[in-house]
């Protein structure tokens, strides 16, 4: 099964297909893709408020469909700051999106222009979601839900530049997005090494904010993961169905 | 900014996503996985995911800030570590800081 494309590398015999692993990432994604409707609801308020018109906001959120890059960019437009400032911003936001393919890279089959196509579908929410116990990712896993998360992603914005004139600071509903991250991060600390991972990543980059322009702190922090370096073979609690 | 400078913000920022997305699977797509690779990997996602966090909650642009936000993501924090719905935290989040900010 795995010639057809079907099976990730080294699936078992009689593991599910890729269209039930496909709807059980769209089923588990979907408490994220609510909270992403709100919080692009709030991009599209935000974006239309500093000068974007609704298409533009709209087909930002279309095309580019990552919240940090967005939001930074748009930090940056608010402030004034020009188009090369902008879009530096918004690409040293993504540069995590690095390492992470880096990681996924192995798991994904097929010539590159199909493998940079499916690297296309990493967001934060599924490429965690997707990553199992040996370090390898269930691909179709990671598409389901980068799906459910792209539609309310688009349609947030819609809601968002439709809604207008909604003062998002008095709402709170800046403090959603770090929170949408705490979640992610939460379900992630299942072990003392990844509890150390965190805690170093966090202190790497709060230690940069004042000196480094914004998203190199956090680009920076991925190498907390080196911590992995000094752990041989240590079994993962991910194996385990208990979360957490 | 002018409406063309946003439109070229935004097709610049598509097309930077686009490529950062692609490295990694381009260059080492379908390799096998040395196990040391793979004990990094598992530990690319908390560092990140604590980065972020700890970068919007606690600073505002190149300061350190604490402010109404950093209660209501500390709020939510508590909920979600005791196995809240992430909706639920989100909620909490934006409630607690409207809160503060309107007393």
């Amino acid at each position: 099964m795995a010639g057809a494309g079907e099976g990730a590398p080294g699936a078992p015999e009689g593991a599910p297909g890729a269209r039930e692993r496909f709807r059980d990432g769209f089923r588990a994604a979907v408490p994220y893709a609510i909270a992403g409707f709100v919080i692009s609801m709030s991009f599209g308020v935000l974006a239309t408020d500093a000068g974007f018109s609704a298409i533009a906001a709209v087909v930002m959120s279309a095309i580019v469909f990552a919240g940090s890059a967005q939001f930074t960019a748009l930090s940056v437009i608010a402030a004034g700051g020009s188009v090369g400032a902008a879009v530096v911003g918004a690409a040293l936001m993504n540069s995590r999106f690095l390492p992470m393919g880096i990681a996924l890279a192995p798991s994904l089959p097929g010539p590159a222009a199909v493998r940079a196509a499916q690297g296309q579908a990493v967001v934060d929410s599924s490429w965690a979601m997707a990553l199992r116990g040996d370090g390898t990712f269930d691909r179709w896993f990671l598409f389901g839900g980068t799906a459910v998360q792209y539609l309310t992603w688009f349609s947030g914005t819609v809601a968002g530049v439709l809604a207008g004139g909604v003062d998002v600071e008095s709402l709170g509903l800046d403090a959603m997005f770090p929170t949408f991250f705490l979640a992610l991060l939460i379900a992630e600390l299942r072990s003392g090494r990844a509890k150390g991972a965190a805690a170093l990543g966090a202190l790497l980059a709060l230690a940069l904010v004042p000196v480094a322009p914004a998203g190199v702190p956090i680009l920076v922090a991925s190498l907390a993961s080196l911590l992995g370096l000094r752990w041989k073979a240590e079994p993962d609690a991910r194996a385990e169905d208990e979360p957490r | 900014m002018s409406d063309r400078d946003i439109w070229i913000v935004i097709g610049l920022c598509a097309a930077v996503t686009a490529v950062i997305k692609a490295t990694g699977p381009v260059a080492l797509g379908g390799r096998e996985l040395p196990a040391w690779f793979s004990n990094v990997i598992q530990l690319v996602a908390p560092a990140l995911l604590a980065a972020l966090v700890c970068v919007s909650a606690l600073a505002d642009g190149d300061e350190w800030a604490i402010g109404a936000d950093t209660a209501g993501v500390a709020a939510a924090g508590v909920l979600l570590w005791r196995g809240a719905n992430i909706i639920v935290g989100v909620a909490v989040a934006a409630g607690v800081t409207a809160l503060l900010r309107a007393v």
